[in-house]
């Protein structure tokens, strides 16, 4: 395959940026988005120039350090990550738009590296359980029924990749802290900071320069993990409650 | 609590949603009421002086009525305020668009924030028009609503007006109370398609009913 790909160059978090337009050639159809991100920059290397930054780390779509916005798509056309599209869904001799994600919680650092730290400090104020350490407790002493299970499981899929951030119009952060707060909130073992981790998550998203949900879904539609919309308002609900029990 | 729903951005769409539901609530009334026009001049003001003496002996003349206006005031400054910060926010967090652009999301998702101003304009209009007649082309008496309206839907501008509104309304009130819904935690997967088609069947019903006046005055229906 033959493509021709326009990608977001900018030198550093200060600098303006613009597209530049490269050609590649030799492309398989079964390589992965980034191995054609890969060729592309064996060859600027080559040639003396800057290879094109990017993030990637597992490359089999379960870390979610891979983040690009390809022809308008978070990931992409297919529902997966960066790291699991193939070449196959695009056709010989298309030009491809390559951005990163745009949020103002997300600055550039370089080229399509953002700065996804805002999510690290969104888990700091509320995305774990207070557990005694020691041996492992049995796993049937606490009984978990199972549609509460399915629930904290769906939402547990969430890879923190942002994706929803990206897609959203608002550059909100609603779809991945309402994933990781209805995780833990489902959950026996996640009951003693019920209340705090969902005001303190919420809190934190907010201070962070996020974006409001005004229900527009494009992060759920987005979102490689399908965790799903209405995921916003288990959250919500969550808010409620927390507000009318915790006084503060 | 009240510094907490405020401050933050899910608490102030609680407050977002919790005025807008109290809008439609007082729309659905007022669009039932207005439907009283088909039955003649008769029964319209008399159902219009009974606004008024709504609540005696118990509350005095008009006391009702001034209740629903004090509460719907809180209700817009409380909606659009919350309206004008939580889009300022949304702005902000969103500052360079991507080069690729895509169309997105539906019609009525897209034109909340436009539709929101429509409607603001159009309930300053509509109360110096009917209510307090500043602007009512005609003479307008007060205690003969009939008339009145049948003034304001005789002109084109009059129609125009009310019309893109209802329409404006129709949009606003479809994504408007499927996202309330949402915003006040009532939404999941099970509830989803019943929740929008409730939503759907609101708006249609609010504009149709609202419309039927001023199609009504043009056809001669009612005169
Ligand atoms: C003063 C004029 C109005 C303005 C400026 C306005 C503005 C807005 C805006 C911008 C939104 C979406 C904001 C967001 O999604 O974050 C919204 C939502 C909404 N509006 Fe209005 N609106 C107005 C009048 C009305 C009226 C008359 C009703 C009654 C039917 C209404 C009902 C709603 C509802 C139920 C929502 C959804 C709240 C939520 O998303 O939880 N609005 N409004
Ligand atoms: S909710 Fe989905 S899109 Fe958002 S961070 Fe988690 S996995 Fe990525
Ligand atoms: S590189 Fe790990 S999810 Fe894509």
């Amino acid at each position: 395959m033959k493509l021709t790909l326009r990608v977001w160059r900018q030198k550093n978090a200060d600098a303006p940026g613009a597209m530049s337009t490269y050609e590649v050639d030799g492309i398989s159809r079964d390589m992965s988005f980034l191995e054609m991100l890969d060729t592309l920059n064996e060859e600027l290397i080559l040639e003396g120039d800057d290879p094109v930054a990017f993030d990637h780390d597992c490359r089999e779509g379960i870390c979610g350090a891979c983040s690009l916005v390809i022809n308008g798509d978070a990931h992409g056309p297919e529902r997966t990550t960066t790291c699991q599209l193939h070449m196959r869904s695009f056709e010989d001799g298309d030009t491809i738009d390559i951005e990163p994600w745009r949020a103002s919680a997300f600055p550039v650092v370089k080229d399509l590296v953002v700065d996804r730290s805002a999510f690290d400090r969104i888990i700091q104020a509320g995305g774990y359980i207070s557990a005694p350490t020691g041996t492992a407790p049995e796993a049937h002493a606490t009984p978990v029924p199972k549609p509460d299970a399915d629930f904290a499981f769906e939402h547990a899929e969430c890879i923190g990749c942002g994706a929803c951030v990206a897609a959203c119009p608002n550059g909100s952060a609603m779809l991945f802290t309402s994933a990781k707060i209805n995780h833990l909130n489902v959950l026996p073992q996640g009951a003693p900071e019920r209340e705090t981790r969902v005001l303190d998550m919420v809190d934190r998203m907010d201070s962070e320069g996020f974006g409001g949900c005004t229900l527009t879904g494009e992060c759920a539609t987005a979102c490689p993990k399908g965790i799903p919309l209405p995921s916003i308002s288990a959250m919500n609900k969550e808010w409620l409650r927390a507000v009318r029990k915790v006084r503060r | 609590m009240t510094r907490t729903l405020w401050d933050s951005s899910v608490g102030k769409k609680t407050v977002m949603a919790v005025s807008g539901l109290i809008m439609l609530l007082y729309l659905v009334v007022h669009m039932i009421g207005n439907l009283k026009i088909f039955f003649g001049s008769g029964e319209f003001n008399h159902y219009a002086h009974w606004l008024r003496t709504m609540g005696e002996p118990f509350l005095h003349y008009e006391w009702a009525l001034w209740i629903v206006r004090v509460v719907l005031v809180a209700a817009v400054v409380l909606h659009a305020t919350s309206a004008y910060q939580l889009s300022r926010r949304d702005i902000r967090a969103r500052p360079a668009s991507y080069v690729h652009r895509k169309p997105r999301a539906g019609y009525a998702t897209r034109t909340m924030r436009w539709g929101g101003i429509i409607l603001a304009l159009f309930i300053v209009w509509h109360i110096l028009d009917l209510t307090t007649g500043t602007v009512h082309p005609g003479g307008f008496q007060s205690g003969h609503p009939y008339q009145n309206v049948i003034d304001t839907f005789s002109t084109w501008y009059g129609n125009t007006i009310y019309i893109v509104a209802m329409l404006a309304l129709g949009l606003h009130v479809q994504h408007g109370f499927w996202s309330a819904a949402q915003t006040l935690g009532a939404g999941n997967a099970a509830r989803d398609r019943a929740l929008k088609a409730l939503a759907n069947a609101l708006a249609l019903v609010l504009t149709l009913g609202f419309i039927s006046v001023p199609v009504a005055v043009m056809t001669g229906v009612v005169s």
